[in-house]
């Protein structure tokens, strides 16, 4: 048994009004960043989770995602794994 | 049992003056520990002075001064020397208050600063036995115009909110202020309200050799570590780089800590509770001990720890956020684990309850602090620090294009427009909007009209709660300055219909340690005290700030008032807008106002002149009117004179939010109505509107008491409002311009 | 009607919800804490407002995994009658109880403010006490309550009225500063298919004593004691 890392990124889905995302953006322009063309804000979570290999990882990983960790009315995932 | 010299733990440096220096303690503080303990202290027994003699936790500078305080009347359930005072309310209730101040922390990181500023009120209030249930809160910040601003009314507004809304205790009132004097000081004073049943109120006072002490609520972090010196020293360049001292607040763990030690309080097996607050453990169990004239010994290896590594030395010093110390009958410490833990929160046995007078602290079985009781709290340092009134050039004289009569439409309309579109006096809204002011059904009169009234259930009672301050007065005289807070903080109450009952006090001030700030501060004190003893309103908790100042420019004296009152009929109680029209438009006052310390003098740049004088009886006796014509019914809206003056508070009567409505008054004067009378600010003077037919009956509760009475005029269902000549404008457009000051700077920004 | 008011750790609006049916609308109600699982023989569940978990990860997200929700889908299955406000509506958007989601305020801000509503559809047990086209003021106080749904999915919703409240303005008018938080069609208030499930976010329970602001919360409460057996 192993103890993988699992990066998760969560993210507002295409086409869902995603305000932080425009306050940001707003505030990055009037800094002088007029070279940004677009900003999602998201959540990143960081999971340790015990498995015999990555791809046991990666499936236990995209379970927790369906189940709780993102909201596919709302957000998109996708996360990277250890070892892969 | 060893009562040797306690142990070093690895890691801690040698004690020496220079050492006792870098914690903030003095030369002769560090001589005198040393003279009381009879030995040189531990590094960890170092730390726990430097905190604990800090001008934040030991009021050094301030006590002698606060002890001149009435603090009692019939109605004190719990003076000063609680965790907050207590009112009785009748029908069985208490009311438990208190404001306290998070100045610095909030200067560094606005959000967390606010937040966990209301979060430590709060278990003031809840450490009583009393479910909080009204909030409040003074904040000062720079002027807009100042680069920090912004940020810092976002941060501190967006962490009030944060916090307060998922504790799911209202915020009821408050008042914000902007100045160029807060520039590099920014004040937040948090107040908050709860209710006990009177023979139900919790005590911090240990009893009961062998009691056990019981750590309950959030673990231990290294948060906040040496935070109470933060406050108790000025900023300076590097200030912006103690981003880590500021502590962080979970309001979900509060909100269950709440519950959780309501229902253990109600098991009847807590003998004795105290909150972590400042200098949290240390505080928490020195205090409960030397109350109860015992002692205590902890064993800290068992406290709970958020992260591994911490030192004895830092689990004494950790301001960790959420987390209360239960003294617990021997027996049943089991009944309160199983409570805190249906509600998920640790409770664990750390010690017990001594009878040696001790303040012993063990780590791994080793004493690493072992020091009299007495020594941290009642043996601190006790100053009388010099005071001496500033060198005054010239005694402040009136400008001398002060006087010209207001005529015409020019001038007065564009000074009401000006006014009504200045930040401190324009809507607060987008303030009070990111506030819940509803949550637990009890508020009949929320944030936007004077006073906050709520009700209290399965009585008739309600109370009246407002908070008010007056730098730029208490600049010019800060006696006057602190008289006129306390004025008009019980002439708000009393406009709602409700009696005032007590007072607690927010002082912030410079630095102690300058003559000139001392001498602010004793005669603050002085004003309080007198206007406190006039309205016969005890001053039973509080708080002082000092070290609000930055490279040696302090803050102006701003003292804060919050007041108390109680309607005995709270379905009597009265709002600030004009309600029929047809209605007689009446003033009353208890003197002339003037322009000094008014908004407009700083609008427009003016030199008002002296403070216009207060004569507390009649301030007195106004209050005793308001109350009886409120409680007879004969009031239909009253509201009092504050910044901006009596035309500014005309208009603000037209906002009622149902429907606006309009004003036909005329100030008399034969036409001569000059800027004092349209914008003077002072002494306490109220705009009523009245029944026509109770008119006579209302004139004779104030006449009889010798106090300035005149119909000026009547409200009018054209939402037209007209001053005499000088002033005849469209009440929307003026709400348009008072909406909308703050947003419209707001958006200009980025 | 016999009404069954969940706590979660962080719900708020439990105790006002308790107040308002209890003690001024005079029905029976009790407290069921999250841990139990089952539902005392509640006629009606009520899921209030707060910030249930501290509002962790998203709204919602963790109080839909408690004990109690068990019961309450199967109750909601059975045709049960639930209605879920503010922090419950968001409970039951995340428990797929009710279709759609709710996301941060357009603003960002937390709001606290009465607001206009429109009843769009008075044919439900929670709304047949009023009638189409009716005006409410109820207070809202959230910082998530703007209501996405995929485009196809609201305009099925629309047709089969499941959509029951509207954010509008005084005069009914839907308008853009009548929304308070964005919500997409200014939806204020849903149902689900069988109209057994009513989420909303405004506060009816603190709508219902003349001396706090307003009763129309009252008609909300009395659709659903009107139906009790």
């Amino acid at each position: 048994m192993f103890e993988l890392q699992v990066r998760v990124f969560v993210t507002p889905r295409k086409g869902i009004l995603d305000p932080q995302g425009r306050a940001v953006e707003s505030s990055l322009h009037s800094l002088g960043f007029k070279n940004v063309a677009g900003v999602k804000v998201g959540k990143y979570i960081l999971l340790e989770v015990e498995a015999r290999n990555p791809a046991e990882a990666r499936d236990e990983a995209k379970k927790m995602c369906e189940a709780l960790l993102a909201n596919p009315v709302i957000e998109d995932f996708r996360f990277e794994v250890d070892g892969e | 049992m060893s009562t040797g010299a306690p142990v070093a733990v690895e890691g801690d440096r040698k004690v020496s003056v220079e050492e006792a220096r870098a914690h903030g303690l003095s030369a002769d503080e560090y001589r005198k520990i040393e003279q009381i303990i009879g030995r040189t202290p531990s590094w960890t027994e170092l730390g726990v002075f430097s905190v604990m003699w800090s001008e934040h936790c030991s009021y050094k500078s301030s006590r002698r001064h606060l002890k001149t305080l009435p603090s009692t009347s019939e109605l004190v359930v719990q003076g000063p020397g609680e965790n907050a005072g207590a009112i009785d309310v009748g029908d069985g209730w208490a009311a438990v208050f208190k404001i306290e101040s998070h100045n610095h922390p909030s200067f560094v990181e606005p959000y967390q600063g606010a937040a966990t500023g209301v979060g430590g009120i709060l278990r003031d209030i809840f450490t009583m036995g009393a479910r909080p249930v009204a909030s409040m809160n003074s904040l000062k910040f720079g002027s807009f115009e100042h680069r920090r601003t912004r940020y810092l009314l976002g941060g501190v507004v967006g962490g009030i909110g944060g916090y307060g809304n998922c504790v799911g205790v209202p915020t009821v009132a408050g008042e914000v202020m902007f100045d160029a004097a807060y520039n590099e000081n920014i004040l937040v004073n948090a107040f908050c309200l709860g209710l006990v049943r009177k023979d139900e109120m919790m005590s911090a006072r240990a009893r009961g050799v062998g009691n056990p002490v019981l750590y309950v609520g959030s673990a231990t972090g290294r948060d906040g570590i040496h935070g109470a010196s933060m406050a108790s020293a000025e900023f300076d360049k590097e200030s912006e780089a103690k981003r880590p001292a500021v502590q962080v607040g979970d309001p979900f763990t509060e909100k269950l800590l709440i519950e959780a030690c309501l229902e253990a309080g109600r098991t009847g097996a807590i003998v004795a509770i105290q909150d972590m607050g400042a200098a949290g453990l240390t505080s928490s169990s020195s205090e409960m001990a030397d109350r109860g004239g015992l002692g205590m010994e902890l064993d800290l290896n068992l406290v709970p720890l958020r992260e591994a590594g911490l030192t004895p030395y830092e689990i004494l010093l950790s301001e960790s956020q959420e987390r209360m110390l239960i003294v617990a009958e021997r027996g049943r410490e089991g009944e309160l684990q199983a409570v805190f833990e249906k509600w998920d929160l640790h409770a664990v046995v750390i010690g017990r309850v001594t009878d040696d007078r001790r303040w012993r602290m063990r780590w791994h079985r080793e004493v690493v602090a072992d020091l009299p009781v007495g020594a941290l709290a009642a043996d601190a340092p006790l100053y009388d620090r010099p005071a001496v009134a500033p060198k005054l050039v010239r005694d402040p004289e009136p400008s001398p294009n002060l006087s010209r009569k207001v005529t015409g439409e020019a001038s007065a309309k564009n000074a009401l427009r000006a006014l009504l579109d200045s930040p401190n006096v324009a809507s607060k809204k987008w303030v009070f909007r990111q506030y819940d002011s509803i949550v637990q059904s009890n508020t009949v009169e929320g944030p936007g009209s004077d006073a906050a009234v709520l009700r209290i259930k399965g009585s008739r009672r309600g109370i009246a709660l407002k908070v008010d301050s007056n730098p730029r007065a208490c600049a010019l005289d800060p006696y006057l300055g602190a008289v006129g807070v306390v004025c008009e903080a019980v002439c708000n109450v009393a406009c709602a219909g409700a009696r005032p009952v007590g007072i607690t006090n927010c002082l912030n001030y410079g630095n102690p340690e300058r003559p000139e700030v001392m001498w602010q501060f004793i005669r603050g004190v002085d004003g309080l005290r007198d206007a406190s003893l006039a309205f016969g309103a005890p001053v039973v908790s509080g708080n002082v700030s000092f070290y609000n100042e930055t490279e040696g420019r302090a803050i102006p004296p701003t003292p804060t008032i919050a007041v108390l009152g109680v309607m005995l009929d709270v379905s009597q109680h009265v709002t600030q807008f004009f309600k029929n029209p047809g209605d007689a438009i009446a003033i009353v006052r208890t003197g002339r106002p003037s322009i000094a310390a008014s908004e407009y003098a700083a609008v427009f740049g003016i030199d008002g002149g002296k403070l216009a004088p207060i004569e507390l009886e009649h301030e007195a006796a106004l209050v005793e009117a308001l109350v009886a014509g409120a409680e007879r019914g004969l009031i239909r809206s009253a509201h009092d004179i504050a910044e901006g003056g009596l035309a500014v508070a005309m208009a603000e009567a037209c906002f009622n939010p149902r429907a606006i409505l309009g004003a036909e008054v005329d100030l008399g004067r034969a036409g001569n109505a000059d800027a004092v009378d349209f914008f003077g600010e002072g002494a306490s003077t109220v705009i009523l509107s009245i029944a026509p037919g109770d008119v006579t009956k209302v004139e004779e509760l104030f006449a009889s008491r010798e106090i300035e009475f005149a119909v000026i005029g009547k409200v009018t269902r054209e939402a037209r409002l007209q001053i005499g000549k000088a002033i005849d404008e469209d009440v929307s457009e003026l709400m348009r311009i008072y909406e909308n000051a703050i947003p419209r700077r707001l958006a200009g920004s980025d | 009607m016999k009404w069954g008011v969940v706590r979660f750790p962080g719900s708020l609006d439990d105790g006002d919800s308790m107040h308002a049916l209890a003690d001024v609308m005079g029905e029976s109600a009790r407290i069921l804490w999250h841990k139990e699982t089952t539902l005392g023989g509640a006629e009606c569940v009520l899921l209030p407002g707060g910030f249930s978990y501290g509002d962790y990860l998203r709204t919602g997200a963790i109080a839909r995994f408690s004990p109690i929700m068990k019961s309450v889908a199967k109750f909601a299955a059975d045709g049960g009658l639930v209605i879920g406000t503010c922090n419950g509506f968001q409970i039951l958007c995340e428990a797929h109880l009710l279709p759609g989601a709710l996301t941060r305020n357009r603003s960002l801000s937390f709001i606290c403010e009465r607001v206009w509503l429109r009843v769009e559809n008075a044919k439900t047990p929670f709304t047949r006490a009023t009638k189409q086209g009716d005006v409410l003021r109820l207070p809202i106080k959230h910082g998530e309550g703007l209501y996405v749904a995929p485009e196809d999915e609201l305009r099925q919703m629309e047709e089969r009225g499941q959509v029951i409240l509207r954010y509008v303005d005084s005069q009914g008018r839907e308008t853009e500063s009548a929304n308070p938080n964005g919500s997409m069609r200014a939806i204020a208030g849903v149902a689900n298919e069988r109209f057994n499930v009513f989420g909303l976010m405004p506060h009816p329970e603190h709508a219902v004593e003349a001396m706090l602001g307003g009763t129309d919360g009252r008609k909300i409460f009395e659709s659903i004691a009107g139906g009790a057996r």
